[in-house]
């Protein structure tokens, strides 16, 4: 695949260079004498690697970015500053990160990948609130400044990349598949009332973004045993499952005092979910479960 | 544009696999030159690791990694601020309890005159504002408390988990607690 690529290069970079020079803009035509009205000049002379000035009515906003490098640890993590002008700017906390990696600073890491909401990666703190960033405006009032941190309480691989690899060991911990030992009934698939199926609405939409886990308090102070809202959510759609047999076994291994029971329901969780789930309720769920 | 892109992908191509060009030290500069200033060059160099070595560096920039703020930058929102302030009442209340609890138990012991008839007394000598305020002190955390535990009583039934209904009851606490204590401070 390679080397056909490359041959497919070489072919067109050879046509190119053997086609004459009108032939070679495709995209755009000149139309008119363009030489009867200014003088050509050279590149060399033409070309500048000055900022162009803000414009009259540019929206010049200025962004606070938490960096710390792991090449340097012994320097402390400080706030960088980057301003941009959101005319140029797209909508979205992402398009201006990475603006500012592609245009200003390239060395500022962040995780991003579907920019729409659903993978989860762009998950930080922005304004002091855990949110995706494709999925948060830039507020237009230029005259307050963002800041954006990295998820709260987490370790911090780079600038604004925690390390969350505590979260996802804890997520294999709550078995998060389906757990069947008898056979299917037609021996094909195990099939699903509308009401049950219903009773998943709301669970499995979950992305895992670790934005309601990283927002709850109890979860800062208690991450190494208590689950947190997102796993705890998690735990809850398996539960509810109908199709699940371990109903009783996930319900045991929640049932001591730091599984379930550091959740003193401050609901920061729900308050925060960026797909507009509710943990906190999820989370309820669960407590009436062990008890009843 | 495509195809000049594709040319110079090509010349860059040809320019890395020859290795006589390599010789000559003109690698940084020949791609360079022929991508012209639009191309972005960044001073990366990569080098071959075992397994086993880059889990000795991570082991080592684990050791080094810092916890990232968390209270001091999560914005003020009414769940969690009257949550912290529904535990800060709980212990003050229950402290308060204790404390004075076990102080009347010995002060007989000590000769302290903290029983009832003295108490009421000295209390009675105070001014007006004076005594309001500091029934208020007593009684807002009291009236708080109580009236939060009953919205929690209302989520251990799974009910009111809604963002709305949690900040609207939320402030609605608050105001009832307020009006509730400056009542039981008038009143009583």
């Amino acid at each position: 695949m390679a080397s056909l690529r490359t041959t497919s290069w070489l072919l067109a970079s050879s046509r190119a260079v053997f086609r004459p020079q009108i032939a070679r803009r495709s995209m755009a035509t000149v139309t008119g004498n363009a030489t009867a009205t200014t003088q050509i000049k050279s590149a060399a002379t033409v070309s500048t690697v000055e900022e162009p000035a803000p414009g009259k009515d540019a929206q010049i906003k200025t962004f606070q970015i938490y960096r710390w490098n792991p090449d340097t640890p012994s320097e402390k993590p400080h706030m960088q500053s980057y301003t941009l002008d959101l005319n140029k700017t797209g909508p979205m906390m992402l398009d201006a990160l990475i603006r500012i990696k592609n245009e200003v600073d390239p060395t500022l890491t962040f995780r991003r990948s579907c920019r729409e909401g659903i993978c989860g990666s762009c998950a930080m703190n922005i304004d002091g609130v855990n949110t995706l960033a494709c999925l948060c405006r830039i507020p237009t009032d230029t005259n307050k400044q963002s800041k954006i941190y990295p998820l709260p309480h987490t370790y911090v691989v780079k600038d604004i990349v925690p390390d969350l690899t505590h979260f996802y060991k804890q997520y294999k911990s709550v078995k998060p598949y389906l757990q069947h030992d008898t056979p299917a009934p037609n021996g094909k698939e195990y099939l699903q009332s509308k009401e049950e199926r219903k009773k998943l609405d709301g669970l499995y939409e979950c992305i895992l973004c670790a934005c309601c886990s990283t927002s709850c308090p109890s979860y800062w102070w208690n991450s190494e045993e208590y689950l947190g809202p997102a796993l705890l959510l998690q735990s809850y759609r398996w539960i509810a499952d109908s199709r699940d047999e371990k109903k009783e076994e996930r319900k045991a291994a929640l049932d001591n005092s730091m599984s379930v029971y550091r959740c003193h329901t401050i609901l920061n969780c729900s308050r925060t979910c960026p797909k507009g789930l509710n943990p906190g309720l999820a989370i309820a769920e669960i407590k009436k479960e062990l008890a009843l | 544009m495509f195809a000049t892109r594709a040319s110079q992908q090509a010349l860059r191509r040809l320019t890395a696999g020859q290795p006589s060009i390599t010789q000559m030290g003109l690698t940084k500069f020949a791609p360079a030159a022929i991508a012209g200033a639009s191309m972005q060059i960044r001073p990366v160099a990569t080098h071959k690791m075992t397994p086993e070595d880059s889990l000795q560096i991570l082991i080592a920039q684990r050791k080094l990694r810092p916890n990232s703020p968390h209270l001091t930058i999560y914005q003020p929102q009414i769940p969690w601020i009257l949550s912290i302030t529904h535990r800060i009442t709980g212990s003050v209340l229950s402290g308060g309890f204790y404390i004075f609890g076990s102080l009347y138990l010995v002060a007989p012991l000590f000769g302290w005159h903290i029983d009832s008839a003295s108490m009421a007394a000295a209390f009675g000598s105070w001014p007006v504002v004076a005594k309001v305020l500091t029934k208020f002190a007593v009684a807002m955390p009291f009236s708080f408390h109580s009236w939060n535990g009953i919205r929690h009583l209302f989520w251990d039934m799974t009910k009111g988990f809604a963002n709305q209904s949690v900040i609207r009851t939320g402030w609605f606490v608050v105001g009832l607690s307020i009006v509730s204590s400056f009542g039981l401070a008038l009143i009583l």
